[in-house]
């Protein structure tokens, strides 16, 4: 087992892991900026090193500098959180070179996944549904006329090295092709450096529904059920619940063995998961494989009682997996609570939060790194905690997630706080009733 | 010492404001000056030499880009290098640019960059900083005198920590 994991990361899941860390007694060392000095990763770790000034490039992406400070404090592990170099191929390789374990995805896994075209045609090769659409990346604006006769419109095309929304195109008729081409490549190149697409079925409405898997060292996959995140806003997820509402005993059984399957076919390690798009038929697609724990595994955790943390590093140590699946017992549901207006287009509010008071009561966990007198620093993500409800049914989740929000007291800086207690109010969020397009219909201004 | 706490309605001081602030202290002979508003503290100590200015603040308006920081109106910055309000208030502190290992000398038989008494100036290698077996050399943004080297030889450095202490008299 490791002695001592350095996170290099902050905020709330550097935390999170340091949290857990110290349960299994292993040491932490925290690495900070000059901006995040007075933060509670740093005063929670055994050991913190101060590793740059405030911009990201040059701290918690400066791949040198944490590595410097895992030698200079003899640290055998790095836990990379979310975000950051958590999925960067590179860093993953740096550590294999330097005797230190990341505690991650292997460089390999995570070239295999990272690039979306790659990761197709993984899939496809395992077997595992997939968008129909291109096998590998578009030649010409003619191939894509001949193949989306064939699938059929509406179809988007997609940047193969794209993320975060940028490089897609949404395409209905023949007329419009060339001149989507054209600004999506543009698009691709200028934000990528890669202007290669390819092209799917555009699934209209579709939820966004996810499978945690975890793989150990010794050839053994399992997952532990679904998150439904399809409440998003420009790609960034607001709301995630588990089970699912939309979902069935039938199909949990089918998208977790498409999981697993998934997952052994590519050998992984550590904990992942299998995004899939599932559409109003209960079709569902492959849509890409995140290698590395999400900011929502909370819900994951409270509806099954693990400690997914726990399970990384435990698997990441060369511990054996069971490799039973697991099944949600309870219904839990996990709002992301950010420093911004939501009612002034979600604009970040960084600053000091002068009053700070966390709800409590059964079912509640708020995992946050914030306190009262702590300054929000505008260098990075506005991600303020993550309040956590679980209950015996989702009627009770919803419930307790109302009483909960309206405890919540956070004074200072604006929060999405008022934003979520009208979505818990809302009769399609109450009915279970939303997919991905949910947070563009919705008036949530004058709701 | 002079305590200010004016009843200024406007959020923010002007750059301008500060200036003629400073001018207005170091020609009324007061040794020391502190005002504090909702927004900003500023602290000015007249002195033998020129006034020493330190900027600080609470909360700081941001304008609506995440990813940036657009800068106020007032300036943020500390000045760098740091002068120290102690008793070695006139000497510099020269801090690491980086995390790493520090180095006195360019190699276990070479002599020290550096040694206490010597001046340097500024471009002038003083240590070197090792990380992932990379030797950077450090050169030195200040000119003066070394007064002090505060760390040993071979021994873990971070970002921003103190390395040598300068007089640039």
């Amino acid at each position: 087992m490791f002695k001592k994991i350095l996170i290099a990361n902050r905020g709330e899941i550097a935390l999170r892991v340091i949290r857990t860390c110290k349960e299994m007694g292993i040491k932490t060392v925290a690495v900070y900026s000059t901006a995040d000095k007075e933060s509670l990763h740093v005063k929670f770790a055994d050991e913190a090193v101060c590793i740059g000034p405030p911009p990201s490039k040059d701290s918690y992406l400066n791949m040198v500098s944490i590595i410097a400070a895992a030698e200079i404090t003899n640290a055998d592990a790095i836990h990379p959180g979310y975000g950051f170099l958590s999925e960067n191929a590179k860093f993953s390789e740096i550590c294999r070179q330097n005797k230190i374990k990341f505690i991650g995805a292997s460089p390999e896994m995570i070239n295999q996944m990272g690039d979306k075209s790659n990761a197709k045609a993984t899939m496809i090769a395992a077997g595992v549904p997939c968008v129909p659409g291109s096998v590998g990346l578009l030649d010409s604006v003619e191939q894509g006329l001949e193949l989306a006769k064939e699938i059929g419109y509406p179809v988007i095309i997609k940047a193969t090295a794209g993320g975060g929304g940028k490089g897609m195109r949404i395409i209905w008729k023949d007329e419009d092709f060339q001149g989507a081409w054209d600004s999506a490549t543009h698009e691709a190149t200028a934000a990528f450096g890669n202007g290669a697409m390819y092209m799917e079925k555009y699934i209209e409405e579709p939820r966004h529904i996810e499978i945690q898997i975890v793989g150990d060292a010794h050839g053994k996959a399992c997952h532990l059920s679904e998150r439904d995140c399809s409440v998003q806003r420009r790609h960034q997820k607001l709301v995630e619940e588990t089970p699912s509402p939309f979902m069935t005993p039938e199909l949990r059984e089918l998208m977790g063995n498409a999981a697993v399957k998934a997952a052994l076919s590519i050998e992984y390690e550590g904990v992942g998961t299998v995004e899939f798009l599932v559409d109003k038929h209960r079709n569902f697609y492959f849509m890409e494989m995140n290698t590395r724990i999400q900011v929502e595994h909370p819900i994951t955790e409270e509806v099954i009682n693990y400690d997914l943390i726990r399970e990384q590093i435990l698997v990441a140590a060369g511990v054996p997996i069971s490799g039973k699946n697991y099944y949600p017992e309870l219904h839990a549901i996990e709002c992301r609570i950010n420093a911004e207006d939501p009612f002034k287009n979600f604009t970040p509010s960084p600053g000091k939060i002068t009053t700070l008071h966390t709800p409590g009561g059964h079912g509640i966990r708020v995992d946050s790194h914030v306190y009262s007198g702590y300054t929000i620093p505008p260098n990075y993500d506005s991600m303020v905690g993550k309040l956590i409800t679980v209950a015996q049914t989702r009627e009770e989740a919803i419930a307790k997630m109302l009483r909960a929000l309206s405890e919540y007291v956070i004074e200072g800086v604006k929060t999405t706080i008022p934003f979520h207690i009208k979505l818990m109010q809302n009769e399609d969020f109450i009915a279970g009733n939303y997919t991905t397009k949910f947070m563009e219909t919705w008036d949530y201004n004058n709701a | 010492m002079i305590h200010l706490q004016p009843k200024l309605k406007q959020q923010k001081m002007k750059l301008t404001e500060i200036q003629d602030l400073i001018k207005f202290v170091s020609k009324s002979g007061v040794n020391e000056v502190e005002l504090e508003t909702k927004e900003i503290k500023i602290v000015i100590r007249t002195g033998k030499q020129a006034a020493p200015v330190v900027y600080q603040n609470a909360p700081v308006q941001y304008a609506p880009a995440p990813t940036q920081v657009s800068p106020p109106e007032v300036s943020a910055t500390v000045v760098t290098p740091v002068v120290n309000a102690t008793e070695d208030s006139n000497y510099i502190t020269v801090k690491s640019p980086m995390i790493g290992t520090f180095y006195r000398s360019a190699g276990p038989d070479k002599a020290p960059f550096v040694n206490v008494g010597d001046i340097i100036e500024i471009g002038k290698p003083v240590c070197i900083i090792e990380a992932m077996k990379l030797f950077n050399e450090i050169e030195s943004e200040v000119k003066g005198k070394i007064v002090k080297i505060l760390l040993d030889d071979a021994t873990p450095v971070e970002y921003d920590q103190p390395l040598f202490l300068v007089d640039p008299s």
